[in-house]
């Protein structure tokens, strides 16, 4: 029963339900869905662990999907990056001229991380990134019926506080002024980000 | 590296005044099986005296390996080592209990422990798997206080601990913490105020929070014990003034590696007093933000010549490369030289590296070019290790090295022993001609970035390359592959690689007879790592033979089912085999994600989070 299971959830949903969001992955916390644009699983059984391309523009149409195990092992490279790959210690980052760091709080998270801001070129990078590293969190608090954009979606509004000590939603400036004053995010409950005057989540568009 | 204990000692008795802690990497953990001894002596007095001579012969044993076989030969000699052995390695801390290495080992000074496997430094494992030093600083605390050194490697150290470590042991001496995590600076301050003979406080490449505390300021007053104070991975400015203080009443201070928030300017201050030093971080080596423009330069150049011994140089985490010519006074002496943070081009190397004959270790960016590899080879005749690490790590970015460099080091520095290098092409003939070159390697890690990259010139797969080094290294016991490889490299590996211990691949091999090759093939196999290649459950049994003689078997993104992980846990009960799985995942799924499998005396663990499943 449980490997009928398995090849099921590898086959493209052809009947137009949006089965995407329900689909179990072997990723880690720490790795996106990637979807190709037929809304087809990347190899989410075998093969390797992809996050999002972050070159725009640069769809990549040629990998295969993952029904077959011998195929998605040896599947054609792809331009997007592995986890993990190449095996370099992530927050060594070596010969940066400029790293900012700064700390990213999630309201009820029991840690705190920190993200280089130096490696985004845009909002929507550092919110998918964001993404993928509370993605664990916040799976465990809800139950797992649909993975929940906890981002741009319903639950959390990232905000940050910026020179002035203000706090102030993530998105309002241009890219390149928020990272020189960003000092540290925080991804606020909606509920408390009343007092930030926005009801609605914000738009960022893809050439922020 | 070995360092003197002191001399203070007053145990009766007490181990020599020699502790070798010596990092070479000798095989196994604690002996395993029962010891069948047989009573030699008849008569209680006899026996004492031999105890008694034994135990003062073995004081001398040091090697691990050694002590483990004398430790075999009967129930006597079984005690004895375990009274004297003074320095504890620990390689996998999960393969034994604390409260049973406690109980063996009454008398010991010094604790080596490593706790999670390298592939989690990748982001291939979940945080909070585990390796907690809590319950070993517990036990030790209450069995062994007169524990000095603790050194711990990939572990989860807490406040807490720090805390209890410090006030459990009245003599602590030194501590050492490697790519650790699960502490802060408010823990170092607690730790630093109350271990008031600390000699050595080593941080490298660890995660420390910052909890807003002054640490530094922490130290206590007084003329203070410091031999070694490395601090380069701490990403939060320091308070200067207390440091320069603590730099100025630690006489016996001989390593100093601070973080990039110590500027150059500050730099200079802290060498002034301390020219004694023999291994230096140099911090971000580039001024401070707020430094004049016409401020008057201080005199790096006469400040580093003041410099006669030291002999290793690091840091430049923000190099500012016009100051680089202060270093050319100790060039000379360097034996170790770590570039890996400093973003230069050869043009700016050759004046530092053409002065550098007695360097052996050298890290360095690929922003070298093959060209800076060329001066490199050029130069360094004595090289015994090369890293060279990629400014840009992706899959697809620019190349600045290639097998040009790698060959022309290969041809100037015969000496090679160990090797670690990124690049983005790579030839089979570069590889051979290494390996014929360099005849005394003992670790070759080679990374070709593209995931399956063949030989960029012949377009074939690396297998002869990599068949070419298990063949002609005839010592090599560390080895990482890439590149495009076919089972046949496998076989290569099985059949040559008869000395080798780490065997690191990713998305390599065809079919799960590469797997079996290396399994069947490699007697001294202990710490295997796979990631993304085909190999799956038929493989994983031809390995049931030697598990037992194993640290520890990583296969990530492969081709395993539970039912494969569940018959080797059926057939061998010492192991421990670990199914992880990423957090989101509710389902016991058919295949597995992560299998981490382990000997240990204690069965399965009991702080293993809910992404584990032990079969």
């Amino acid at each position: 029963m449980s490997s009928e299971n398995g090849k099921r959830l590898l086959e493209t949903d052809a009947g137009g339900l949006n089965f995407e969001a329900t689909e179990l992955t072997l990723g880690l916390p720490g790795e996106p869905r990637v979807t190709s644009d037929g809304g087809a699983k990347l190899g989410s059984k075998r093969g390797f662990s992809e996050t999002v391309d972050l070159k725009l523009g640069d769809n990549n149409q040629e990998v295969k999907l993952g029904h077959s195990l011998q195929e998605a092992a040896k599947s054609p490279v792809s331009k997007t990056q592995v986890v993990g790959w190449p095996p370099v210690r992530g927050f060594a980052r070596r010969g940066k001229k400029s790293c900012k760091y700064v700390k990213v709080a999630v309201d009820g998270a029991p840690y705190l991380r920190k993200v280089d801001l130096e490696i985004y070129n845009s909002y929507q990078q550092l919110l998918t990134s964001l993404e993928d590293m509370f993605s664990c969190f916040t799976i465990r608090n809800y139950l797992n019926e649909k993975k929940i954009d906890q981002v741009n979606g319903i639950e959390y509004m990232p905000t940050y506080e910026d020179k002035d000590g203000d706090w102030m939603l993530v998105g309002d400036v241009p890219w390149q002024m928020f990272v020189e004053s960003c000092k540290r995010l925080r991804l606020m409950k909606s509920s408390e980000a009343v007092g930030l005057g926005l009801k609605t989540a914000p738009k960022y568009s893809s050439t922020n | 590296m070995s360092e003197q204990m002191s001399d203070d000692d007053e145990r009766q008795q007490s181990p020599p005044s020699d502790l070798d802690f010596t990092s070479n990497k000798a095989r196994t953990c604690i002996v395993t099986g029962s010891v069948s001894g047989h009573t030699e002596f008849q008569s209680p007095y006899p026996d004492q005296v031999l105890e008694n001579v034994l135990e003062n012969v073995l004081h001398f044993l040091t090697s691990r390996r050694d002590r483990n076989t004398a430790s075999l030969v009967c129930k006597s000699w079984y005690r004895v080592e375990a009274l004297t052995r003074s320095e504890l390695f620990i390689g996998n801390c999960y393969a034994v209990s604390p409260a049973r290495a406690t109980a063996r080992f009454t008398r010991v000074r010094a604790l080596h422990l490593k706790g999670r496997p390298r592939f989690a430094d990748f982001n291939l494992m979940p945080p909070d798997w585990g390796a907690h030093f809590n319950p070993w600083v517990l036990a030790f605390a209450k069995a062994c206080p007169w524990l000095e050194k603790v050194y711990l490697k990939r572990m989860s150290v807490t406040d807490d601990d720090l805390a209890t470590l410090a006030e459990s042991f009245l003599g602590f001496k030194e501590l050492v913490l490697v790519c650790c995590d699960g502490f802060g600076t408010g823990g170092l301050s607690i730790f630093v105020s109350k271990c008031r003979k600390l000699k050595v406080l080593d941080l490298i490449e660890s995660e420390v929070s910052d909890d807003e505390t002054d640490w530094i300021l922490c130290f206590p007053e007084g003329e203070s014990h410091l031999e070694s104070l490395i601090f380069d991975c701490v990403e939060y400015p320091i308070n200067f003034e207390a440091l320069e203080r603590l730099v100025a009443r630690s006489p016996s201070l001989k390593k100093l590696k601070l973080n990039r928030y110590v500027s150059i300017g500050q730099l200079y201050r802290l060498m002034v007093q301390a020219p004694q030093l023999t291994h230096l971080g140099t911090g971000s080596f580039s001024p401070s933000e707020i430094a004049g423009q016409g401020d008057q330069e201080p005199d790096y150049v006469t400040a580093f010549a003041a410099c006669k011994s030291l002999v290793c140089l690091s840091g430049f985490r923000e190099i500012i490369p016009d100051y680089l010519p202060a270093i050319y006074p100790i060039c000379a002496n360097l034996t170790s030289l770590n570039f890996s943070y400093a973003n230069i081009t050869a043009e700016q190397l050759k004046p530092i590296i053409s002065n550098c004959h007695k360097l052996q270790v050298f890290w360095v960016l690929d922003s070298i070019c093959d060209e800076g590899l060329q001066a490199v080879a050029a130069t360094c005749k004595e090289l015994r290790e090369l890293r060279v690490f990629p400014v840009d790590a992706r899959e697809d970015s620019d190349g600045p090295v290639s097998e040009v460099g790698f060959q022309a080091i290969s041809e100037g520095c015969r000496k090679l022993q160990s090797i670690l290098y990124f690049c983005q092409r790579m030839t089979n003939a570069a590889v051979i001609a290494m390996s014929r070159n360099c005849p005394d390697l003992v670790v070759f890690r080679l990374c070709i970035m593209g995931r399956h990259r063949p030989d960029h010139v012949t377009g074939e797969p690396m297998d002869d390359g990599f068949g070419a080094i298990v063949m002609n290294c005839k010592k090599l016991t560390r080895l990482a592959v890439s590149g495009l490889l076919t089972d046949k490299a496998f076989d290569y590996i099985g059949r040559y690689g008869k000395l080798v211990r780490t065997l690191s691949v990713a998305f390599a091999g065809d079919s799960d007879m590469a797997l079996k090759y290396v399994l069947e093939g490699c007697p001294q196999l202990q710490k295997l790592e796979i990631r993304d290649s085909p190999f799956g459950d038929a493989a994983l049994c031809s390995g049931l033979h030697h598990y037992y003689n194993m640290r520890f078997l990583w296969m990530s993104s492969c081709r395993l089912t539970y039912q494969g992980c569940q018959q080797i846990a059926r057939a061998m009960p010492r192991l421990v085999v670990e199914v992880i799985r990423s957090a989101d995942e509710e389902e016991m799924d058919v295949c597995v994600q992560t299998l981490y499998m382990y000997r240990s005396l204690e069965g399965p663990r009991n702080d293993a989070p809910k992404f584990v499943t032990i079969l």
